[in-house]
């Protein structure tokens, strides 16, 4: 009985809490603001960070590895099917 | 009475951290807006030869916005394939095809989220294989977090070289789920996850298997579950160079475990060249039907290398040379790729020679980008 109450109270709180933002919360309960701001995040920005910078050439080291390896999938990129064994 | 009011104030701590995380996304959630994808085309010559098989063509991408809501994007792809792979020679003869892979996708971009439908078909003469994406980013955290959620879905058909009577199909299911996290000014990391389902015929109607010694066509399972993960940190590292770290777990119901691991470094030099060099390793156990001489006779039996216990390393390098930049109009890229793998497989030999096989492959790329 009070593990339900406790649960159905946690419940309530935390739909108040995304429902309302942080105009609902208690004083006590500050959001926590994204510590790196917009204007700190040029060299995120840079080419030289992005995880894939063309995707032809991605797609191709993709389709060769999905050919020839058992494990796959993960990888962020989409691959068609083909009948490459 | 001292534990409960330190168990009361842990409580209250967990409960403020976490509603001080969830008012966070959602408080800071409209900040800004997602980004369409740039304007931009591509165009490849890509080879890959190793192991008896030869595979090149080209490949071509246009990709433009319309009305700056939706980015539509065209791509072909083309492998003409000439096959003398040791399956080949010690069961067939070589021989040459050509796949043509056609594909097409847009991307919607509503506030902080993007939304992808894409669509692509393949076509050999002995298969043709359609897939649908649907992928669905949002930006939350003031941008600092992004989720992703993809699903994809395949529907192939299977036929055979002088063979009328055989005809069949594969169905495929992919569920991707991704997190892309920035950690400071000049580290992000990324998780995602894949849950994989295949249904249908699995194999090559080609490859034998042995049993006994003797050469028997080979049997796969009609369906397969896998799931995988990737972690992945990227970081700048101050003097205009960056590093990458990846590792990825795989398995799935053939029994097959995998582990990937790549580590890499991209550095600029001067204005106009970009470097980029990695590592990666690979190694895997066997499917729980795989045998390279099977001695007893079961239900399901495969001779495919890909399902054997095996490794293969890969050394990478990348260049690219900007021949022209116009800042805030275009740019254009020449590209150039090259990647050493070497193949060692545990328990598959060339029944040739009786010994272990293996062999180098070599990837080239060339390629020209231009964003506009």
């Amino acid at each position: 009985m009070r593990r339900g109450t406790s649960t159905t109270t946690l419940a309530l709180l935390l739909a108040a809490t995304m429902l309302g933002g942080c105009s609902m919360m208690p004083s006590a309960i500050k959001p926590i603001e994204p510590w790196v701001k917009p204007y700190e995040r040029e060299r995120l920005a840079d080419p030289i960070m992005k995880l894939s910078r063309d995707s032809l050439p991605e797609k191709h080291f993709e389709h060769v590895r999905s050919v020839r390896e058992g494990g796959r999938g993960a990888t962020g990129v989409q691959g068609g099917g083909c009948g490459c064994n | 009475m001292a534990a409960t009011k330190a168990a009361i104030s842990l409580w209250r701590r967990l409960l403020a951290l976490f509603g001080g995380i969830v008012g966070g996304l959602f408080a800071v959630g409209h900040v800004r807006a997602a980004d369409l994808p740039e304007n931009k085309a591509e165009t490849l010559f890509h080879s890959y030869s190793g192991g008896g098989v030869t595979a090149l063509g080209p490949a071509l991408l246009v990709r433009k916005s319309i009305m700056d809501k939706v980015s539509v994007s065209g791509t072909y792809y083309m492998d003409a394939v000439s096959n003398a792979s040791i399956d080949v020679v010690t069961t067939a003869s070589k021989y040459h095809e050509v796949r043509s892979e056609f594909g097409l996708s847009a991307d919607y971009v509503y506030r902080d989220s993007q939304i992808t439908l894409s669509a692509t078909s393949s076509h050999e003469p002995d298969y043709t294989a359609n897939t649908g994406s649907l992928d669905i980013s949002q930006e939350v955290f003031g941008g600092m977090t992004t989720v992703a959620l993809g699903f994809s879905r395949g529907a192939d058909k299977v036929l055979k070289h002088n063979s009328p009577e055989f005809s069949d199909a594969a169905r495929h299911w992919q569920y991707r789920l991704g997190v892309t996290q920035i950690l400071t000014p000049r580290w992000l990391m990324s998780v995602n996850g894949e849950a994989l389902s295949d249904d249908g015929f699995l194999g090559s109607p080609y490859r034998f298997a042995r049993v006994f010694g003797a050469a028997v066509p080979e049997r796969n399972p009609r369906t397969r579950s896998a799931r995988a993960v990737k972690f992945r940190l990227v970081g700048d590292l101050g003097s205009r160079d960056s590093m990458h770290a990846e590792y990825r777990y795989y398995r799935d119901t053939w029994a097959i475990k995998s582990h990937t691991a790549e580590l890499g470094y991209s550095r600029y030099f001067g204005q106009a060249w970009l470097a980029d060099a990695y590592a990666r390793y690979y190694s895997q156990t066997k499917a729980v039907f795989y045998s390279d001489n099977a001695p007893t006779e079961t239900v399901y039996v495969s001779r495919n290398r890909q399902l054997s216990t095996y490794t293969d390393a890969s050394l990478g390098a990348k260049l690219s040379y900007t021949l022209k930049k116009v800042p805030g109009q275009y740019d254009l890229k020449l590209n150039g790729a090259y990647e050493f793998t070497h193949f060692s497989f545990k328990d598959f030999t060339d029944i040739r020679t009786g010994s272990l096989y293996g062999y180098n492959a070599n990837i080239v790329q060339v390629f020209l980008t231009a964003t506009y």
